[in-house]
């Protein structure tokens, strides 16, 4: 083994990572907040009252960026699960398994604020919208993965069968995803639609960013912190 | 290799006859499940018709679903699947072999029952073809993808439940594609596109579940 590769695995040992971890969702920490603060901030008192929807748009500071790291960190779950199956290193299925609950947690956060969202909105709590319902769909296939995991007693096999679920989940979201769209599209043709037409203030623009950002430090920190406790569980 | 996916379909099939009644059970089921909806909903013919698909198509889900149990509960008790996985030959196509043998148990009489079903709802006659090719199409997928689950759930306390919960969510483009190429037949329109993305799904499943299933075997029997 080369010294570059070394280096890439040096912190693949749960040993090694269990203090840099510490460190690092300390950082992450402190930075999210930092970040949610002002984020909010500027979502609530600076961002100008949308001209059509009022108010009840603000949630969307929250909304959005709950629905975008939903999807994302399915991705990066999935992704370590196929490094912990073609590697056989541990800490990349600990890792898979301190993402699962923080993703879920992100697609309930996301569906909740979307039917806040969409009382004063469309007036109704749900649709059955392609987005909605494949939002829905990952909720069930993290709700899988984490159920999976949690019944098999012997740790190894929980490891690698919630791997292989979510290395087939993966696969199946974008069919999943594109199936629904079309579903919809037959069955109750364009009432409503998530997409807007006007553009978005530079404001807003910026206090969403600033919110994703600050989940994306939220769920580092959170995932770091669970992976630490499950490596003392383990180890 | 041909040979040992023969051999498998035919001991699993050969399994299936002397225990008729698990087989039977599945059926009745499915006939049970639609039977209900007429009595829950009422029996306004125009509703039946309208539902009609959508209902065949989740019963369908559910039966086949109800018995993926089986699919590898008996051999993993008694051994025979440990002796499978020590054999020479591929896994994966052991696995397939496995899925097929599942299809033409629980899959292939949901098509063949289904036109009956329909003729309860009150379906045209013109659409039974339709519904009988999705079927045809969409069944053996589910058969693919359920024994993915069914692996992977392998001897766990609870398995069945949480078997649904794993395989549901991956079974929702069939029912999508499926149900939807007998609504589009129903409206006028052509269904050719559903049935083709349908077939697509197939050859999707058809390529990657037999590796899929061989590795969650490999991880549940280790």
């Amino acid at each position: 083994m080369t010294a570059q590769s070394m280096k890439w695995f040096w912190y693949a040992s749960p040993q090694t990572f269990f203090p840099l971890a510490g460190v690092i969702a300390r950082w992450c920490g402190a930075a999210a907040a930092v970040l949610c603060a002002v984020g909010l901030y500027i979502g609530f008192f600076v961002a100008p009252t949308d001209a059509q929807q009022g108010e009840a748009y603000r949630i969307i500071f929250i909304h959005v960026p709950a629905a975008w790291m939903s999807m994302f960190i399915y991705v990066v779950m999935a992704f370590w699960a196929a490094m912990g199956l073609a590697f056989n290193t541990r800490l990349s299925h600990m890792m898979a398994s301190a993402l699962a609950p923080t993703g879920a947690l992100f697609t309930f956060v996301a569906l909740w604020t979307g039917s806040f969202w969409g009382k004063p909105t469309w007036g109704t709590w749900w649709v059955w919208d392609a987005r909605l319902t494949s939002e829905l769909i990952l909720l069930f296939l993290y709700f899988g993965f984490m159920a999976l995991q949690a019944a098999i007693d012997e740790r190894r096999r929980a490891e690698r069968a919630g791997a292989l679920f979510a290395i087939v989940g993966i696969v199946n979201v974008p069919i999943i995803y594109y199936s629904v769209q079309w579903w919809n599209t037959l069955h109750q043709g364009a009432s409503v639609s998530l997409t807007r037409a006007p553009s978005m203030a530079a404001t807003m623009l910026t206090g969403m960013l600033i919110m994703a950002l600050a989940f994306w430090m939220y769920s580092i920190a959170v995932a770091l912190v669970r992976v630490r406790c499950i490596i003392m569980e383990n180890e | 290799m041909l040979a040992a996916a023969r051999c498998i379909v035919y001991r699993d099939l050969l399994l299936a006859l002397r225990r008729r009644s698990d087989v039977a059970t599945a059926l009745l089921f499915f006939v049970i499940v639609t039977s209900l909806f007429p009595l829950g909903i009422g029996a306004e013919p125009n509703l039946l018709r309208s539902i009609a698909p959508g209902v065949i198509w989740v019963a369908a889900l559910l039966s086949s679903m109800l018995s993926l149990g089986r699919v590898f509960a008996a051999d993993h008790a008694d051994g025979t699947l440990e002796q499978l996985l020590l054999s020479s030959e591929p896994l994966g196509v052991i696995a397939a072999a496995k899925a097929f043998a599942h299809w033409l148990v629980s899959g292939l009489p949901l098509v063949l029952i289904a036109p009956l079903i329909a003729l309860q709802y009150d379906l045209p006659a013109t659409l039974f073809g339709v519904l009988a090719l999705s079927l045809l199409l969409g069944t053996p997928v589910l058969s693919m993808i359920g024994a993915i689950g069914a692996a992977l759930t392998l001897g766990l306390r609870g398995g069945g439940v949480l078997l649904s919960l794993l395989v549901l969510p991956l079974y929702v483009p069939v029912l999508i594609m499926g149900a939807g190429s007998v609504d589009m037949a129903a409206a006028g329109l052509a269904p050719d596109g559903q049935l083709l993305l349908l077939a697509a799904l197939l050859i999707v499943a058809a390529a990657f579940a037999p590796w899929a299933i061989a590795a969650a075997l490999r991880i549940s029997v280790e």
